[in-house]
C-alpha cells in the first residue's frame, strides 16, 4: 500500500487538510473522510453526474479526480448551496416544480445547474438540455427538471435586476 | 482501486525521468477521465501515476508564427472558450464540445483524447483536418509525428517508452478557410461516434474553387483516418454540392468499420458518405465567411 499524504484544500469556503491516499477519488474522500455525504455516488466511471461538485470553478464529477490532485484547490460541494438553512433558488424550484423522485442525482443537478446560471444566466431550454446532458435521472423524465431550472433562472434574473 | 504512487512534477525533464524510471509501469495523468476509470476498473494496474497538470509546456495555448500550439494538458472547455480556435480552427472547438457532458470537458484533455488512441476519438479528425502535428519529448531528441501517424491501432500509439506528447502544434490557418467536425450518435450528446469526421477547406480568392482540402474519418478504421486521396482530389475542384457528394463516395471506399453495438459495417460506410458531404459543405460555408446553421451537440 502506498503511504498516505496529507492534502489541503479550500472546502466550502473553509480550509481542510486530511490524509489519504493516491488511489482515493475526490469522492471517496469527501464522502468517507470529510462526512459530506450529499454527493453522490451514482456510477463511478463518470456517466451520469450525481457527484457533481464545482473544482476551482469548473463543474466536474468528483468519481473522477483522485483527491491528491486537489492540492490547495477550491472545491464547492451541494452542502455549500444553502445559506444558512435558507434553500437557494435552484433548490426552492426544484421543490416547488416537483423535480425529483427518489432524489439520488438531485445534488449532481442542482450543483450542475448552478455552474450553468453562474455562466449564463438566461439559458434557453436547449441551453440546460445540452448542460445537463452530463447528469442523468431515471425517474422524473427530465421536463421538471429543465423546468425548475427555467424558474430558477427567472427568480434569479428578478432578484438580480431588483437590486 | 489497487494501490500506486503519485507524481506530479513540474518540470518536464522531470516527467521524463520519472518515466524513463518507471520501465513501463507508469501512466501519465492529464484529465483522467480515461484513466481513472481503466484503473478502477483492473484495466490498468501502473505503479505509479505522474500527474502532468503541473508542467507549463503542457499547459500551453498560444498563437505565434508557428500557428496554434495546444498543450497536451489543455482540457476541452479551454479549446472551446478561446475566441480565436473557435473562429480559425472550429473543427477543434467543434469537437471539444461534444467529448462527453460539460462535466468531462472541465478535465478532459487534448493530450488525453489523442493517447488513449481510440478509433472514434472526437479530437483527433479534427486535429488531422487541421493538420496538426504531435510534439513528442522523451530520453532522446524530441520528435514530430502528423497527427494521422500517430495512432497506430486501437488504444496503441508511435510513443516509445519514456517519450511523452508535449503539445500538438497546428500550422496557421489559411485565408478563405474553414473547417469543422461532426458525428453521428443515436442520442443528442454523450455517446461514442459511429461516424465522425472532420474536414478543413481552404478556397481560392473567388471562393468558388477548393485550393485544397483535409478529410479525416473517426470510428471506421482501426485508427482515425486521414482520406488522403479524397483530400488530394478535393484540389482544384468548384466547391459545390456535387464535389461534395463525390468525395462523399470516395470515402466510403476506403473505410473499414467493424459491426457493433453502435452500427453494422454497411450502416457505418453509408453514413460515412452522408456526413463527408455535410461536413464539406460546412467547412466550405464557414471558410466564405458563412454561419452555418450547426450548434454543437444539438442536431
Amino acid at each position: 500500500m502506498s503511504d498516505k499524504q496529507v492534502i489541503s484544500f479550500e472546502l466550502n469556503g473553509e480550509c481542510v487538510e486530511f490524509l489519504c491516499e493516491p488511489r482515493q477519488t475526490l469522492l471517496e474522500v469527501l464522502r468517507d473522510t470529510l462526512h459530506l455525504t450529499g454527493s453522490k455516488e451514482g456510477c463511478s466511471n463518470g456517466n451520469c453526474g450525481a457527484c457533481t461538485v464545482l473544482l476551482d470553478g469548473r463543474p466536474v464529477v468528483s468519481c473522477l479526480v483522485l483527491a491528491v490532485e486537489c492540492e490547495d484547490a477550491r472545491v464547492r460541494t451541494i452542502e455549500s448551496v444553502a445559506c444558512d438553512g435558507a434553500l437557494d433558488e435552484v433548490q426552492s424550484a426544484f421543490l416547488e416544480g416537483a423535480a425529483l423522485q427518489c432524489g439520488i442525482c438531485t445534488p449532481g443537478f442542482i450543483v450542475q445547474a448552478e455552474a450553468l446560471l453562474d455562466a449564463n444566466p438566461n439559458p434557453s431550454e436547449d441551453d440546460i438540455r445540452f448542460y445537463l446532458a452530463g447528469n442523468l435521472c431515471r425517474c422524473t423524465g427530465y421536463d421538471k427538471i429543465v423546468r425548475a431550472v427555467q424558474s430558477a433562472a427567472e427568480k434569479r434574473r428578478e432578484a438580480t435586476a431588483a437590486g | 482501486m489497487h494501490a500506486f504512487e503519485y507524481s506530479a512534477p513540474h518540470s518536464l525533464s522531470d516527467a521524463v525521468s520519472l518515466l524513463s524510471q518507471a520501465n513501463g509501469n507508469a501512466k501519465l495523468l492529464a484529465g483522467g477521465t480515461d484513466l481513472i476509470d481503466q484503473m478502477r476498473t483492473g484495466r490498468f494496474r501502473p505503479a505509479l501515476v505522474i500527474d502532468v497538470k503541473k508542467l507549463a509546456e503542457l499547459n500551453l495555448l498560444e498563437f505565434d508564427s508557428d500557428g496554434l500550439h495546444v498543450g497536451a494538458a489543455v482540457t476541452c472547455y479551454r479549446i472551446y472558450d478561446e475566441p480565436d480556435i473557435a473562429n480559425d480552427y472550429t473543427a477543434l472547438a467543434d469537437a471539444c464540445h461534444i467529448i462527453g457532458g460539460v462535466q468531462i470537458q472541465s478535465r478532459a484533455s487534448m493530450g488525453g483524447n489523442l493517447c488513449n488512441s481510440g478509433p472514434a476519438a472526437d479530437s483527433t479528425p479534427a486535429m488531422i483536418a487541421l493538420g496538426g502535428h504531435c510534439v513528442i519529448v522523451g530520453p532522446g531528441e524530441t520528435r514530430q509525428v502528423p497527427v494521422e501517424d500517430f495512432c497506430t491501432a486501437p488504444g496503441k500509439n508511435v510513443l516509445e517508452r519514456g517519450e511523452l506528447l508535449a503539445e500538438i502544434l497546428f500550422p496557421p490557418r489559411p485565408a478563405n478557410s474553414g473547417s469543422h467536425y461532426r458525428r453521428l450518435i443515436p442520442r443528442n450528446e454523450m455517446d461514442i461516434a459511429v461516424v465522425g469526421v472532420g474536414a478543413s477547406v481552404e478556397l481560392d480568392e473567388d471562393k468558388q474553387t477548393i485550393k485544397s482540402a483535409r478529410v479525416a474519418l473517426g470510428a471506421v478504421a482501426p485508427t482515425p483516418l486521414f482520406a488522403k486521396d479524397v483530400s488530394e482530389s478535393l484540389a482544384g475542384k468548384s466547391a459545390t454540392d456535387e464535389t461534395f457528394a463525390a468525395a462523399g463516395e470516395a470515402a466510403r471506399q476506403i473505410v473499414s468499420p467493424i459491426d457493433d453495438m453502435r452500427g453494422t459495417a454497411d450502416y457505418r460506410k453509408h453514413i460515412t458518405g452522408v456526413l463527408v458531404k455535410r461536413v464539406l459543405a460546412a467547412a466550405t460555408a464557414r471558410a466564405r465567411g458563412e454561419t452555418i446553421n450547426y450548434k454543437a451537440g444539438r442536431d
